[in-house]
């Protein structure tokens, strides 16, 4: 009897200093805010996906349409990034073209990450020979550069925007994998893995319930950082003609045009770049800070 | 030995050895180790660290880390089928649901980004196809049962959000959701403060009689022994040294590890300059001597201590106990009588 009055005493002092259930996101946001670099990345990373949503809204002019009289007109009212060889405005082709670099860029970071994630659960999980062939395979594919490694397997699939985000995707996977698997390996050795083991759960719940949610931090500062590689590559890609195809908006494509104009119209190569720029620039310091927000030693 | 139940013993550890395969060479964690355990019984597993007591317990349970750790021999009976040659599908369905264990750290393990009565739910669902929200009631039911106020509202919390105590007594509402015939609790007081150690105890206790389990009580604490175990077993070096009832063990400890351990508690009625401690330390796991284990360190040792090791031997009044010391080979009369003293 008096033994539950006193825990029933004990855990009523409890409640009144434990913290309601939103202080974990609470914490991480407020972490996130103090991070001066991570919020001007997350801004500019909002503005371009305000931009990929509402392209057909803002854009003043059809990014298709060629208007040869209006052609290598230097930025003006009209025409703020003024208009490229064929008379097209390049401020709506830029804003078109976000759609196209953002989507290769997610679609790519998503498909490695998928097979990332689960060839390095599957390593980290069973260990031995798994583990052997998997991470051998991820090494030899980690041995190629990954611009070399997407080359090649466009000159197999063929270019187009597809198989570029295919490429992209491709020499994402051993990363995710190698990063999944050192996390993982981690996680299982924690004793809450055993209890739940010795509770009877099967092989598939203690790897995708108990420790796929225990080491999505590493894998989200992961995306976020590859997310700017990914983008890049694939820019660079449409630059050397591999991926999108003229007349597509896209900003490797728009730059590689822009080339031939670099002294008389640099305008023409200038916007696409810095578009392409400030994207990764973005990405890569809001994945930072991401990093320092996860930390556990960052919380005071 | 005091037998609480006349009934064939629902669990049977018959010869059972987990060896460590390792670079240096075998580490023998358990080797050959034999007891029994009645329903309703509780048994308590008393050693020093990496005596093999937690490694004991998990080969029940088939759960030591694979490799290098492997059960080298014996037999686990359940209700007389083996688990050591179970298959891993027939084994899954006995952890959790027939047999469950407690661990030692409630902090850390419980999921920590699962609501505690999810995790309890999850045990039930795993093993009695319950829906989710039939399973959700119960989870929040058996919180009630562990002396969790406001249970529907502690239920969808997250670890962090519970004290120790707190999440010892979730760790024991998951081991007992689906009423088990055996809970191995190891060390389940170890990291709590006292006074939570007692509750915690008090609590294991009447849910044992409520649910009329058989317990194994793993633990380095005699004085947790004294307060809930039916029968001992002392480990040394991964055997059984002496097994025998608690009134037995405190009040004639046979083994002279067994009274050594008892020694060295520090007592309260006597004016002690310094606690009496075991001199020398426990024989390396990976080089076994070849006669008894604990000769070096023993007062009464004899040449023949040193050459072969001495079996556990039932005594007249029911202990079993491994020395030389109560078999007719021994020749040091009057070590003996001062042992038995």
């Amino acid at each position: 009897m008096s033994l539950e009055a006193k825990t029933e005493q004990q855990i009523v002092i409890k409640q009144s200093i434990s913290h309601p259930k939103e202080s974990k996101l609470k914490d991480f946001l407020s972490i996130l805010m103090l991070n001066k670099a991570a919020m001007v990345g997350g801004i500019i990373i909002l503005f371009y996906i305000f931009i990929a949503l509402f392209a057909p809204l803002l854009a003043p002019f059809d990014p298709y349409e060629i208007k040869l009289e209006n052609k290598l007109l230097p930025p003006s009212a009209d025409h703020w990034m003024g208009t490229d060889d064929k008379g097209r405005d390049i401020l709506s082709r830029i804003l078109y073209g976000s759609r196209l670099s953002m989507g290769v860029g997610f679609a790519a970071v998503s498909f490695g990450s998928f097979f990332g994630i689960i060839f390095g659960l599957v390593a980290g999980y069973y260990g031995k020979w798994v583990d052997s062939i998997i991470m051998r395979a991820m090494d030899v594919m980690l041995a190629f550069p990954g611009i070399l490694l997407a080359l090649a397997i466009i000159s197999a699939l063929g270019p187009g925007l597809m198989n570029v985000t295919i490429a992209v995707g491709a020499f994402s996977v051993p990363l995710f994998a190698r990063i999944v698997r050192g996390s993982t390996l981690e996680v299982k050795r924690l004793e809450y893995i055993d209890a739940i083991r010795s509770l009877g759960a099967n092989d598939m719940t203690i790897i995708f319930k108990h420790i796929f949610p225990n080491i999505l931090s590493p894998i989200i500062v992961q995306g976020t950082l590859r997310l700017a590689t990914a983008i890049l590559s694939a820019a660079g890609l449409s630059f050397l003609g591999l991926g999108a195809q003229p007349p597509s908006p896209e900003w490797g494509t728009m730059l590689s045009n822009g080339r031939d104009f670099l002294f008389s119209a640099p305008y023409i190569a200038l916007f696409p770049g810095l578009a392409i720029s400030i994207l990764v620039l973005g990405f890569n310091i809001f994945g930072d800070g991401l990093r320092d927000a996860f930390d556990p030693r960052m919380k005071k | 030995m005091k037998m609480t139940e006349n009934n064939k013993p629902i669990l049977e550890v018959k010869g059972l050895k987990t060896h460590f395969f390792t670079k240096r060479g075998v580490s023998k964690a358990v080797d050959g180790i034999d007891f029994t355990l009645q329903k309703g019984e509780t048994l308590g597993i008393v050693g020093e660290s990496g005596c093999g007591k937690s490694m004991t317990s998990l080969s029940i349970l088939r759960l030591i880390p694979s490799p290098p750790g492997k059960i080298a021999g014996g037999q686990v009976l359940y209700k007389g089928k083996d688990l050591v040659t179970m298959s891993e599908d027939e084994m899954r369905k006995i952890r959790g649901n027939e047999i469950s264990m407690i661990f030692q750290e409630p902090m850390t393990s419980l999921n920590p980004v699962i609501p505690v009565g999810e995790q309890i739910a999850e045990a039930l669902r795993l093993h009695q196809k319950m829906g989710r929200k039939a399973a959700w009631d119960r989870a929040v039911e058996m919180l009630k049962l562990v002396g969790i106020p406001s249970p529907e509202k502690r239920a969808k919390q997250e670890p962090f959000q519970l004290s120790g105590g707190m999440r010892q007594r979730v760790m024991i509402a998951m081991a007992l959701a689906c009423k088990p015939e055996v809970l191995i609790a190891d060390e389940p007081t170890t990291a709590l403060d006292v006074t939570i150690q007692a509750q915690i105890l008090a609590l294991i206790k009447d849910l044992q009689t409520k649910l009329g389990m058989g317990v194994i009580m793993i633990t380095h604490d005699l004085g947790v022994v004294a307060e809930t175990c039916d029968n001992v077993a002392v480990m040394y070096a991964g055997n059984i040294i002496e097994y025998a009832s608690t009134e037995q063990i405190f009040s004639n400890p046979k083994h002279p590890y067994t009274q050594g351990l008892l020694d060295s508690l520090p007592k309260i009625y006597e004016d002690q300059e310094e606690l009496r401690t075991i001199e020398g330390s426990v024989p390396s796991p990976y080089n076994m001597p070849s006669g008894c284990r604990f000769a070096s360190r023993c007062p009464f040792q004899q040449p023949i201590c040193y050459q072969q090791q001495p079996e556990l031997m039932e005594q007249n009044d029911g202990v079993k106990v491994r020395c030389w010391m109560y078999t007719d080979q021994w020749t040091g009369q009057v070590e003996k009588q001062e042992a038995v003293k």
